[in-house]
């Protein structure tokens, strides 16, 4: 399912990348930023919004990373260059991340930086839509957001165009030793 | 009016960027949608589209009832109503209640359909679209001209002015910049904005909830950083179960932009918490306007189905040349033109119905299974049925059911009309009709008719079985020579052919143009001349007439409530086949010998609308062709419509003419110096057009070219 969910995924412009550990997946996440040249500064900063990933690592490793918010207020949000958050499926046949997103943090990190990075565990991977509707309760999700790719347009000329409102890059993180509830 | 909209097509024709922004999408989305559907069974998905929906139209009431009890049950206030007005002005009120001075907005149909902007904006609130398309045409002052696509009749140099103009700096039309521009413009909107409005494309009324599927992520906005959120929902939109809403995302985006999902869907369910920690207020209006009207029509609840992809927008030869606005201002192509009769009045469809050539393009892509060609014909036969055929028309029909004196008299325009024919075509036609050759020569009216030349041919003696042969107009008076390649190749095959004489008009033209009881007395003066004398098989060599034959003569009196002409015309509709059908089988079980092999060279062929997408022989034609020895290169497009469609070329000639030109194209880009079809409507589009553009192309019905191969 994930080499399937990878095809799809990187076919829509999302990257794709997959760790054992939950350390190795933060190593990378810590080489990202610094590349990015993330920084306490307006349009430089990071905000990630808590999440199971956050509770599992020490986070003493990322307190050194300057412009990494994990307390995430609409302000910081509309500032970042970088969000992160955690995803609770992933749809294989369509590429699809799948969250509840009750939570307006979670929102917020997905939707206003110019980059995603959308942690998920390996195990949470399922085969299509149909599947992963019977996992999903509307009754206890007031927010259900499925993620397919970065934002896009075509509006202007049928010319496709990544990154209008939504983040322009979508990276997807595959963790497999991953647990607990998002 | 009817010189407005005249001058609203001329006008689109006439537009470059237009015609060659919709063409260009139309040739790629085909090609794009086939890929996005590989591997799915689309009869199998669409009829689950259709029996879910169609299940949510027949329990309207029962649904809006579960749906705000569950989505009250979880703090949504919801709304209520019939009326547009009501709508405004519950919008306004929860406005002006809460202080509210913006607001954004994701793409909604429903808010356009009751133009709720100017409604707000008079009140003094600053209302911003922020989908791309839909912020292009607000800051353009238009309408958009495709329920998906808003702005794609505006080229990139048309937009840099918009956006130019409204931040008041010369900006390049690099496309990647515009965005950019629309992005850091709209981004503080949605920051400072207090209320936001979306629509819903599934509301579900067992969860109370609404999935809003966006690409460009608006959507997700406009539902999160406002403290309210309005949701405007046509009642059209619910279904039963959550279940329910695989299907309809499965296809949507399929059929919409030929995507596997569009980058956000979100499903929202009741009061979700604000950024400062409040709950959101959460507004969910469900709207009729007309709505529960139409699912209460036994014919038109079909269209409740609709899940407003605008794939029949998106195949429609005739939107790809006109665009949206020549629809109206708010739901546009073929199932625009339903929407539009229902939401708004039948009366506004009165000069839009009459766009639809009939060709079925948009029925066989539809993932809803919504028969839109034939509820247009259904508009288009209430509409008569209101105001009477127009007596012109009239005493063209009265001609027409006439054979002799119909014959006669086109007969006796052709020799009139002399001095300008040239050989088998009359090239121009005086004055007014001068419209009807342009781009395309009509044939000239033979001398002596099919019915007298039929009493001419000796047919083999002691033949053990009978055909009767529907000629239909255009063989009877213009291509009798059809009729005698028939007749001789189903005597080889061992059948002789029977021409009963009271054989009129098989009804399609009145049909096609809602006159009705005009046809169904084709229909029954048809079906006592052709079931006078036992035969095997009725068979014609005009598609449009076998589908009159053996379908309409049946849904034309279903429709009138004639029910005791029912059983006489299933019987001659299961007698009835079309030429290359019956030919297939004849050779397929051994009674006709075709010389086979030879090297017969280059041919292709078009498939006729009527023979494709009503009859499903598309194949049979092609194998004939082939086994005889012709090499058959495909065209492009070859299913799509050439533009003749009966009387359509007569009543919309410059739109049907950039049809038929295109065909032309597709054809002689195939370098095959020969074209075949089944149909003689088709002949005659094809091989006028051929003849005024001066090319070598040879046009043939299939019936000729089988009747110069048959084995000795």
């Amino acid at each position: 399912m994930y080499e399937q969910f990878k095809t799809r995924a990187e076919g829509v412009s999302a990257e794709v990348h997959r760790f054992p550990t939950q350390a190795a997946a933060l190593d990378f996440i810590i080489g990202f930023l610094r590349d990015e040249g993330v920084a306490n500064a307006p349009d430089r900063r990071a905000v990630w919004a808590g999440c199971p990933f956050l509770a599992g690592i020490d986070r003493q490793q990322l307190a050194g990373i300057d412009g990494l918010h994990l307390e995430v207020s609409r302000e910081r949000a509309a500032e970042a260059r970088v969000g992160i958050s955690q995803m609770d499926w992933a749809l294989a046949d369509t590429g699809t991340l799948a969250q509840d997103a009750t939570a307006i943090d979670k929102r917020l990190v997905s939707t206003l930086p110019f980059i995603h990075i959308a942690l998920v565990a390996t195990a949470a991977l399922v085969p299509d839509m149909p599947t992963w509707l019977t996992k999903v309760q509307p009754k206890d999700s007031g927010y259900i957001s499925l993620i397919t790719g970065p934002s896009r347009t075509a509006d202007i000329e049928r010319v496709l165009t990544i990154g209008v409102h939504g983040p322009s890059r979508l990276i997807i993180l595959f963790v497999d030793a991953l647990g607990g509830t998002n | 009016m009817q010189h407005e909209f005249k001058q609203s097509i001329d006008k689109a024709l006439h537009n470059a960027n237009l015609t060659g922004a919709l063409g260009k999408f139309s040739e790629a989305y085909k090609v794009n949608r086939a890929k996005a559907y590989e591997g799915i069974d689309f009869e199998e998905l669409r009829g689950r589209i259709a029996s879910v929906k169609s299940y949510a139209a027949s329990h309207l009431e029962q649904l809006s009832d579960l749906f705000q009890q569950n989505a009250e049950a979880r703090g949504a206030k919801v709304f209520r109503t019939s009326d547009p007005a009501k709508v405004r002005e519950y919008i306004l009120k929860v406005a002006q209640d809460n202080g509210v001075k913006t607001i954004v907005k994701s793409k909604s149909m429903a808010t356009e359909e009751i133009h709720l902007n100017p409604y707000l904006e008079a009140a003094g609130i600053e209302v911003g679209e922020t989908d791309l398309g839909e912020w292009i045409i607000q800051l353009a002052g238009q309408t958009p001209s495709h329920m998906v696509m808003p702005a794609i009749h505006l080229t990139k140099e048309e937009v840099s002015d918009l956006f130019s103009k409204e931040l008041d700096e010369r900006l390049s039309s690099d496309i990647p910049r515009l965005v950019k521009v629309a992005r850091d413009q709209l981004r503080p909107r949605f920051l400072r904005a207090d209320m936001g409005i979306s629509g819903a494309n599934i509301a579900v009324a067992e969860t109370g909830s609404i999935v809003l599927v966006t690409n460009e992520g608006n959507a997700r906005l406009v539902t999160s950083l406002p403290k309210i959120h309005v949701a405007l929902v046509g009642i059209e939109k619910l279904v039963e179960k959550f279940a329910d809403i695989a299907p309809i995302l499965k296809a949507l985006p399929r059929s919409a932009t030929a995507q596997l999902l569009t980058s956000y869907v979100s499903i929202v369910t009741g009061q979700t918490p604000n950024s400062d920690g409040s709950k959101k207020e959460l507004h969910i209006i469900l709207m009729d306007n007309h709505r529960s009207e139409m699912a209460a029509d036994p014919m038109f609840k079909e269209a409740m189905q609709c899940i407003r992809c605008a794939s029949c927008l998106n195949v429609c030869p005739i939107f790809r040349l006109v665009g949206g606005h020549v629809f109206g201002k708010v739901y546009t192509g073929g199932i625009g033109t339903i929407l539009t009769a229902w939401y708004d009045e039948l009366q506004s469809s009165e000069y839009i119905q009459g766009l639809c050539i009939q060709c079925g393009a948009c029925k066989d892509v539809c993932p809803a299974k919504i028969d839109i060609p034939g509820l247009i014909l259904e508009i288009r036969r209430r509409l008569v049925k209101d105001q009477g055929v127009p007596l012109l028309q009239k005493s063209i029909y009265s001609v027409v059911n006439n054979r002799r004196l119909f014959h006669g008299i086109l007969r006796a325009a052709s020799i009139a009309g002399k001095p300008f024919a040239t050989g088998k075509f009359i090239r121009h036609l005086p004055l007014f009709l001068a419209d009807l050759t342009d781009g395309r020569s009509l044939p000239a009216i033979a001398a002596k008719p099919f019915r007298d030349v039929f009493k001419t041919i000796e047919q083999p003696k002691g033949l053990k079985e009978t055909a009767i042969f529907y000629a239909g107009c255009l063989i009877d008076f213009a291509y009798p020579e059809m009729g005698v390649a028939l007749v001789k190749v189903l005597n080889k095959a061992g059948i002789a052919v029977k021409f009963p004489e009271g054989q009129t008009c098989c009804g399609a033209p009145a049909r096609y143009n809602g006159a009705y009881e005009v046809a169904a007395q084709n229909a029954a003066d048809n079906i006592t001349a052709l079931l006078d004398e036992p035969a095997t098989y009725v068979v014609s060599a005009c598609p449009t007439c076998t589908v009159a034959l053996n379908h309409e003569f049946i849904t034309t009196f279903e429709s009138l409530g004639q029910s005791e002409r029912l059983p006489r015309a299933r019987e001659l509709a299961a007698k009835t086949i079309d030429f290359s059908t019956l030919v297939k089988r004849l050779v397929d079980e051994g009674r006709l010998t075709l010389k086979e092999g030879q090297q017969l060279g280059k041919i292709t062929y078009h498939d006729s609308c009527h023979l494709k997408r009503t009859l499903h022989a598309e194949r049979q034609p092609r194998e004939l062709l082939q086994s005889m020895g012709y090499e058959l290169t495909e065209m492009f497009e070859c299913d799509t419509c050439c533009g003749m469609g009966g009387s359509y070329s007569l009543k919309l000639p410059e739109i049907s003419a950039p049809i038929l030109q295109r065909k032309l194209k597709n054809i002689k880009e195939t370098g095959a110096p020969l074209v075949a079809m089944d149909c003689p409507g088709c002949v005659m589009q094809i091989r006028g057009g051929m003849d005024q553009d001066g090319a070598t192309v040879r046009v043939q019905h299939t019936v000729e070219l089988i009747a110069a191969q048959l084995a000795e």
